[in-house]
């Protein structure tokens, strides 16, 4: 009894907050808005939305700055994970691969863009070097449409997230299945693909299950680093929430209920593909 | 090889780590930083001026960002505390799946969820007010604690509460004698994380609060985008010194940071 009661507290937010919530956006993306005398449910929204290139355009950005940022991030992660283990991997040097954990996505996202905007101190520098003749000259990558500033924004933060993540599964690794593998004949690549990665894939793989969710949802980065159009859904779905007129919310709605939907979808992947595995 | 491999580590994470802040810092004292210029052509303390004048709005959004994240840290991590115990512990039965449903927020954008709830938060005179903006807060925020906490009490032993009820204790002097005292390293550090991720936060804020309810980053936000980069500096810098501090502190216990 006293330990179900434990749980009263922590699902009183989880639940009814946050699960309430979620039951009540979907309910007003199907048009319920008892305000507005609209309590029939109805597809309108979605409808409305599949309907609209611009919709497509947005989740295809969204998608793949997910997709390229957590790749990246996961690859750059590893390297440096391998690096820092190699080198012993002292406090002081995670403690500053980890130094842009602390550092909010705003603050990230103002850095970016002071330091890569075509006026920029990278392109100031390389037009020093002689490498560019101005600012039109130094590659446009803020407020393109591919979105190469957000995806540069979410690499520099999550880099170090996966890093040290896979870091602590590295650390747990027993160094004489190298030793081993190595007696055996087998280079650094087949050591890396055969012993190494195996052992810290579910790192791997968790770790980035988190940044791509992140990503997902993000909302300063591209806010402040993409093109006003396209722009990734959650603030397409911002846009809508806060526009006048009050049939918009329908919409806003109905694109976060796409977005959480995109994140569930993953997080049901990610468990089978665990689950499969018998762990 | 070792050794020459360290060094550049160092060297190298070092300077991508202060680049950044050595950036804000100098746009912060810049009176005249045009392109092309590397450096600030004129020096000034216009930005710090500002943002510290008495009619400055920093104040009240200072104010904010402290009252909502000192709240739903201390909060957060009180709602957390008892359910994580239990987890941490082994004690309940499909613990699987109960941590699934108290970690979900982790993983699906705690804005759909807020956005849906709006309505009774207009309803129940919450929206654009700081508890209604504590309450969203506290979304993202207890799933971490839980997932904190859990670790503290992995190497917790419990018959030290049956010898303190066996002293005669009752429920509550085991909490606060025993319990508390020895998990406390432990809640410490995830009243300062829970603090961070609710300091970091944006968009919760600026959904229920309407841009009624000030804080750091709203006040941040509307700087960049208003273009003026001096400010924009001075203001970051403020914003990051108490995150980087208490990274400073907590980095050792820290693995799974997000914000």
């Amino acid at each position: 009894m006293w330990r179900v009661l434990s749980f009263v507290p922590a699902l009183l937010v989880t639940g009814l907050l946050f699960g309430g919530g979620l039951l009540l956006g979907g309910l007003q993306s199907l048009g319920y808005a008892p305000a507005l005398g609209q309590d029939t449910l109805n597809v309108d929204a979605y409808r409305q939305l599949f309907a609209d290139r611009g919709f497509w355009a947005s989740l295809g950005l969204t998608a793949w700055v997910a997709t390229a940022s957590t790749l990246l991030a996961a690859v750059f992660g590893t390297a440096f994970a391998l690096l820092l283990h190699r080198a012993g991997a002292g406090g002081r040097l995670r403690f500053l691969f980890g130094l842009t954990l602390p550092i909010p996505h705003l603050v990230a996202s103002i850095l970016t863009l002071l330091l890569l905007s075509q006026s920029g101190l990278l392109s100031r520098f390389t037009l020093a070097a002689g490498l560019t003749a101005g600012p039109q000259d130094f590659p446009a990558l803020l407020y393109d449409r591919r979105g190469m500033g957000i995806v540069l924004e979410l690499i520099w933060k999550e880099t170090p997230f996966i890093g040290l993540n896979v870091l602590a599964a590295l650390t747990q690794l027993d160094p004489r299945l190298n030793e081993v593998a190595r007696t055996l004949g087998a280079g650094p690549w087949i050591r890396f693909l055969r012993v190494t990665l195996p052992l810290i894939r579910p790192a791997l793989l968790s770790s980035g299950v988190l940044v791509f969710a992140f990503s997902l949802s993000s909302f300063e980065v591209p806010a402040l680093l993409g093109a006003t159009s396209p722009t990734t859904l959650p603030v397409l779905a911002y846009r809508a929430f806060t526009d006048t007129d009050l049939t918009a919310r329908a919409s806003a709605l109905a694109i976060s209920m796409v977005v959480a939907a995109l994140g569930g979808a993953l997080v049901w992947a990610y468990v089978r593909a665990q689950g499969g595995r018998g762990g | 090889m070792n050794r020459s491999l360290k060094v550049t580590l160092g060297v190298g994470l070092g300077v991508s780590a202060t680049l950044p802040l050595a950036l804000l810092v100098l746009w912060s004292v810049a009176g005249r930083w045009y392109y092309p210029a590397a450096l600030p052509t004129e020096w000034s303390l216009r930005a710090w001026q500002s943002v510290f004048a008495p009619t400055s709005q920093v104040w009240s959004a200072l104010w904010g960002s402290v009252w909502v994240a000192t709240v739903t840290a201390v909060l957060g991590t009180a709602i957390a505390l008892p359910a994580a115990r239990v987890l941490g512990l082994g004690q309940v039965k499909k613990r699987g799946r109960l941590s699934a449903l108290l970690l979900a927020p982790l993983v699906l954008p705690s804005f759909a969820s807020v956005m849906g709830i709006q309505v009774m938060f207009i309803r129940l005179g919450l929206a654009d007010t700081r508890p209604g903006v504590v309450l969203a807060h506290l979304i993202p925020v207890v799933p971490y604690a839980v997932v904190l906490l859990s670790g503290v009490f992995g190497s917790y032993d419990t018959r030290l509460e049956v010898v303190a009820r066996s002293l005669g204790a009752n429920r509550w002097q085991v909490f606060w004698r025993v319990t508390l005292p020895v998990v406390m390293p432990g809640v410490l550090v995830s009243v300062l994380f829970a603090f961070l991720v609710s300091w970091s936060e944006y968009l919760l804020t600026l959904i229920v609060g309407g841009g009624q309810v000030l804080t750091l980053p709203l006040l941040l936000f509307s700087a960049v985008q208003g273009g003026d980069y001096a400010i924009t500096g001075a203001l970051s810098l403020l914003y990051i010194a108490p995150t980087l501090l208490v990274f400073a502190l907590i980095a050792p216990r820290v693995q799974g940071w997000r914000t």
